[in-house]
């Protein structure tokens, strides 16, 4: 679709006022109506980066699937990875509305110059570890994207009630692979405490840098694209997931953690924030493996786009007989 | 390494998600033509049942109002509030009108 221009007669400071005034009425704003240039930039940022998280976000449990331990965990997992499919389309369509080409973001991803979510390049080693990311992950991403729903950009607020509808079952499944191993022999329970011990601190890394070191934040506040702070829904998070922790007979790899009685809340041991600029740098463990599933899986859908679009054009351009009496 | 799906057109999907009701949009995709944007809008869309029918169109072929001309457009209507039943009063005895 064509951007809007704005006619003459409006001067760039009403649309800026008006702009204002819808944030602060908590009006949405939609794709067509004046935006400032920092504000759409910001937009295509995230939502992009957010659609390329659920889309290499599919290769951690794609690595499971042909090896699940039953039919129904293997049906289970299917269809969670296709929901995260699904999930990346709706958040590129997103992005598109704002003006952003689908060809341009998924080059950046392929050719590893876009972000991604740094929890995706860590190595997803035993079946406990489904259970971790259902539980911790896709957690951590529904208390993410749940304020999300109400983000002053129509395209992606819409986009989020539609994955946040469909992450719930994705956390109790994994949820429930947690708790059968639980229940389960020392060895699956062994399992499942290793499983928690390497996703506990990449899960806290989801929610971003802390307040005072993040880029985005008071930006994105004041334009209502974020509601909460970063550290405001790791903690949540926490308070949230460490009674879950300790109703499957598991425990945290964080030994500074405490109650506090007077606040109501966990406090929680220092972030390895080293350990998380470094993954986001590129150098965690599965980075390079991540690019190139990627890579591949575009090539070897090559041939298939192409003849898509050969047929297309062969349809388009078919003279029928009738179409030939015609004229 | 530009992809050749982007030169596919965009489609605006639009479902129904029961019989008696009207379709409604529920966003959009890229597919080479109608019958690949049919098959795409069900798996993105409609992977829980939400609809019984699909409708999928070219969105270049939507024209739309501006949003410059929002005022022009609909701020008529606000004066006209004897559109709306509840303009007038009624006495007590009247019921169900």
């Amino acid at each position: 679709m064509e951007p809007y221009i704005c006619s003459e007669s409006i001067h760039a400071m009403d649309l800026n006022q008006r702009f204002e005034d819808y944030i602060a009425a908590d009006q949405k704003i939609e794709a067509k109506d004046w935006m400032p240039d920092d504000y759409r930039k910001t937009l295509i940022r995230q939502i992009s980066q957010h659609a390329h998280s659920e889309i290499i976000g599919m290769l951690p449990e794609g690595n499971w699937i042909t090896r699940a331990p039953s039919l129904q965990r293997k049906a289970i997992l299917l269809a969670k990875v296709q929901d995260e499919a699904g999930h990346g389309l709706y958040l590129y369509s997103a992005a598109e509305t704002l003006g952003a080409q689908r060809d341009d973001l998924m080059d950046a991803l392929i050719e590893g110059r876009a972000k991604y979510s740094s929890i995706f390049n860590y190595p997803t080693l035993t079946w406990a570890d489904m259970g971790a990311i259902g539980w911790l992950v896709d957690g951590a991403a529904i208390m993410n994207q749940v304020p999300l729903c109400k983000c002053s950009y129509g395209p992606y607020a819409r986009a989020m009630v539609r994955v946040c509808k469909e992450e719930s079952f994705h956390q109790r499944q994994g949820f429930q692979i947690m708790l059968n191993l639980c229940e389960g022999t020392d060895e699956q329970r062994e399992m499942a405490q290793d499983s928690l011990n390497r996703w506990w601190w990449p899960s806290l890394m989801m929610f971003g840098p802390n307040d005072e070191s993040s880029t985005h934040n008071e930006q994105s506040m004041r334009w209502k694209i974020k509601r909460f702070s970063n550290d405001e829904l790791r903690q949540r998070f926490v308070d949230m997931t460490i009674p879950q922790v300790e109703l499957l007979g598991l425990t945290v790899p964080d030994k500074d953690l405490k109650w506090n009685q007077s606040t109501g809340h966990y406090e929680m041991g220092a972030i390895d924030w080293q350990e998380f600029f470094n993954v986001i740098a590129g150098n965690g463990p599965c980075n390079k493996e991540r690019i190139a599933a990627r890579k591949k899986a575009h090539r070897d859908g090559q041939w298939v786009r192409q003849a898509a679009s050969a047929y297309a054009e062969k349809m388009r351009t078919k003279v029928t007989p009738n179409q030939t009496n015609a004229a | 390494m530009s992809s050749e799906s982007s030169k596919w057109p965009l489609w605006e999907v639009f479902v129904r998600s029961r019989q008696g009701l009207s379709h409604k949009h529920v966003g959009s995709l890229h597919a080479s033509d109608a019958t690949m944007a049919i098959a795409n809008a069900r798996d993105v869309y409609t992977r829980r049942q939400e609809g019984v029918s699909i409708w999928v169109l070219p969105a270049e072929a939507i024209s739309a109002s501006s949003p410059a001309d929002k005022d022009i457009l609909f701020d008529p209507a606000n004066d006209k509030v004897y559109r709306h039943p509840t303009f007038y009063t009624l006495p007590d005895e009247v019921k169900n009108m």
